[in-house]
């Protein structure tokens, strides 16, 4: 939250002046987009007689309803609670979008067919490749901070190439050289091998900076008082220093993971079978391109969004030991 | 070796780039004895102090602790960082676990004892630093003056034989100083040996065998608590005692 002011400002959304400039816009827009051949100029048809023949004014009439519709939607829900302000945007949002979808015509028993194998090979596919990658990304990138600060002048070298190496490739990239290039050297790899590697040096290099900086966030006096009970590097490194540095790093760490999610649909293209792949090989074969497309892009949305509540529940249980 | 002494330091000089902050300093503490440090801030004590367990590298002369001399050997130096306890002014507890665990954490990873009896020993020492109720609650959760009684039982569960204290009450409210310098003087009346950095003038007066006082980087006087405080024989001290015992 932002610190808000205590002086409390009148709501926006009931300022005169700004619905007035949102009634005005909206009427400009329906004005511009003839709305008359929608949903919403069908039922109409009591008041401005065919839709299709009304013209003119048929377009002000509708134009006129949606604008007083929707300034009276959002002075409404300018009077809610904040919890029921975003249950309310939420909703409207996502029905927005669902009838913008619906528009394209799409055949429904066609995705409920083809989503058991969706979920079953795809989304397998698409959490194993992203889970097993991002476990030896936070590997590396344990590695990868500490020898970034340990003032060892190999380590710091090596380690700043390899970041600077894979964060400067584009993931694309990295992943035709390991997966084409490597076999010219007589080094063949699987498809699924070579996207977790991809995935993992690349997100590794990411995840260094991540590590680098939780590492650092931590008091020196940690490092002093474990030293002087007598406690080794590797020690005060597992015990001390990483799990108080843990809530700096999962915030990101779970950005990244959801990031990894979607970027593992990269490997599609070397003929992983996860939801990326499915969506293009079963849409191709129908010529049904959206309705794989638009199935595949919810489920995706989906785990996101199950991801951040997962992150979400973790950043909890680690703000609980600061409690003052 | 010397069997009698704790601390022995020969001719020890000490730099910070090319700013020297320990200049040929000579020292030597007894088993069981008392020491107060005191001295203008920036003098070097924290420095010298640090030394003796290393958290600070010396440049020249030599450190002997309980026999060991402290050079580039890292075996030798985890022996010692072992049996020498510190305390620190910002208590440097460990936040993320239990009292408790901050107390057992030393000897069931450093010393390989079982996990009851490191809770016993821990129970022990948080008993003899009067906040055994509070062993499961975490270090946030506590007052300063009991963090810092919680950091002192810490360092007491790795059972050292020598104690350093690096101005424990300094970062307190005033109604706290006073338990942890009883948790102290306690200490000092079972025999630890111990060195003590600290202005608390009353305390040095109660405990101490000798008083130290130092200024940029060197030993100025030192004496018995008697004598120092009566009659100062340096300039430099009066001052010192002067602006300190002021208020
Ligand atoms: N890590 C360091 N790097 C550079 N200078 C330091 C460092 N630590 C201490 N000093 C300097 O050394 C001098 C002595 O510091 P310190 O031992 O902390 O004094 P005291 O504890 O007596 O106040 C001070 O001038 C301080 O600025
Ligand atoms: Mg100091």
């Amino acid at each position: 939250m932002l610190y808000i002011d205590t002086v409390e400002s009148e709501v926006l959304v009931h300022k005169p002046w700004f619905v007035g400039i949102i009634f005005a816009l909206v009427l400009a827009l329906s004005l511009m987009f003839n709305l008359t051949d929608t949903t919403l100029g069908e039922l109409m048809r009591p008041v401005i007689g065919d839709p299709q023949a009304s013209g003119l004014y048929g377009r002000f009439a509708t134009g006129l309803v949606l604008a007083v519709l929707f300034c009276l939607n959002i002075v409404l829900i300018g009077f809610a609670q904040f919890k029921v302000q975003v249950a309310v945007v939420w909703v409207e949002l996502l029905s927005l979008f669902l009838a913008f979808f619906n528009a394209f015509d799409l055949s429904l028993p066609f995705i409920w067919e083809k989503l058991p194998i969706l979920l079953s090979q795809g989304l397998f596919t698409t959490i194993y490749v992203a889970a097993v990658s991002i476990f030896f990304a936070c590997i590396l990138a344990v590695f990868g901070a500490v020898a970034k600060l340990s003032g060892n002048g190999f380590a710091f070298a090596i380690s700043s190439f390899y970041t600077s190496f894979f964060r400067g490739l584009p993931l694309l990239m990295q992943l035709y050289l390991i997966y084409l290039g490597l076999p010219q050297l007589g080094i063949v790899l699987d498809a699924v091998p070579s996207g977790v590697l991809a995935l993992s040096l690349c997100y590794g290099a990411y995840m260094t900076e991540i590590f680098r900086a939780g590492i650092q966030s931590i008091d020196r006096g940690q490092w002093e008082a474990s030293r002087s009970m007598g406690f080794g590097f590797g020690l005060t490194m597992r015990k001390i220093i990483l799990p108080q540095a843990l809530p700096v790093i999962i915030p990101p760490t779970g950005n990244n993971f959801i990031s990894m999610l979607k970027d593992s649909s990269l490997v599609s293209i070397v003929g992983v079978w996860e939801l990326m792949f499915l969506a293009r090989s079963l849409g191709q074969a129908t010529f049904k391109h959206m309705e794989m497309l638009i199935a595949v892009a919810f489920i995706y949305w989906i785990l996101s969004v199950c991801m951040e509540f997962v992150q979400a529940r973790i950043e909890r249980h680690y703000a609980r030991s600061k409690i003052r | 070796m010397s069997g009698e002494n704790a601390i022995e330091v020969k001719n020890v000089s000490k730099w910070f780039g090319g700013f020297q902050v320990l200049h040929d300093v000579n020292l030597t503490v007894r088993k069981g004895e008392r020491i107060v440090v005191c001295g203008p801030s920036g003098s070097g004590k924290s420095t010298l102090i640090r030394c003796f367990n290393r958290l600070e590298a010396h440049q020249k002369g030599d450190i002997i602790i309980n026999g060991i001399s402290l050079h580039n050997r890292m075996r030798d130096i985890a022996e010692v960082r072992r049996n020498v306890g510190m305390v620190f002014q910002h208590f440097n507890l460990f936040p993320h676990i239990t009292v408790l665990m901050n107390c057992m954490a030393g000897p069931m990873w450093i010393k390989g004892v079982s996990k009851e009896e490191a809770r016993e020993r821990a129970m022990h020492y948080l008993e003899k630093v009067r906040i055994p109720e509070q062993a499961n609650k975490y270090p946030a959760q506590l007052s300063g003056g009991q963090q810092q009684r919680v950091a002192i039982a810490r360092s007491l569960s790795m059972q050292p034989t020598v104690m350093l204290f690096d101005e424990p009450t300094s970062a307190l409210d005033p109604e706290m100083v006073a338990e942890v310098l009883e948790t102290i003087t306690t200490l000092a009346h079972e025999g630890m040996t111990m060195v003590c950095v600290t202005h608390e003038m009353g305390f040095a007066r109660a405990v101490a065998d000798r008083v130290i006082f130092m200024d940029a980087g060197r030993i100025v006087e030192e004496g018995r608590p008697e004598d120092f405080f009566s009659n100062p024989r340096h300039e430099r001290t009066k001052l010192f005692l002067s602006q300190i015992l002021r208020h």
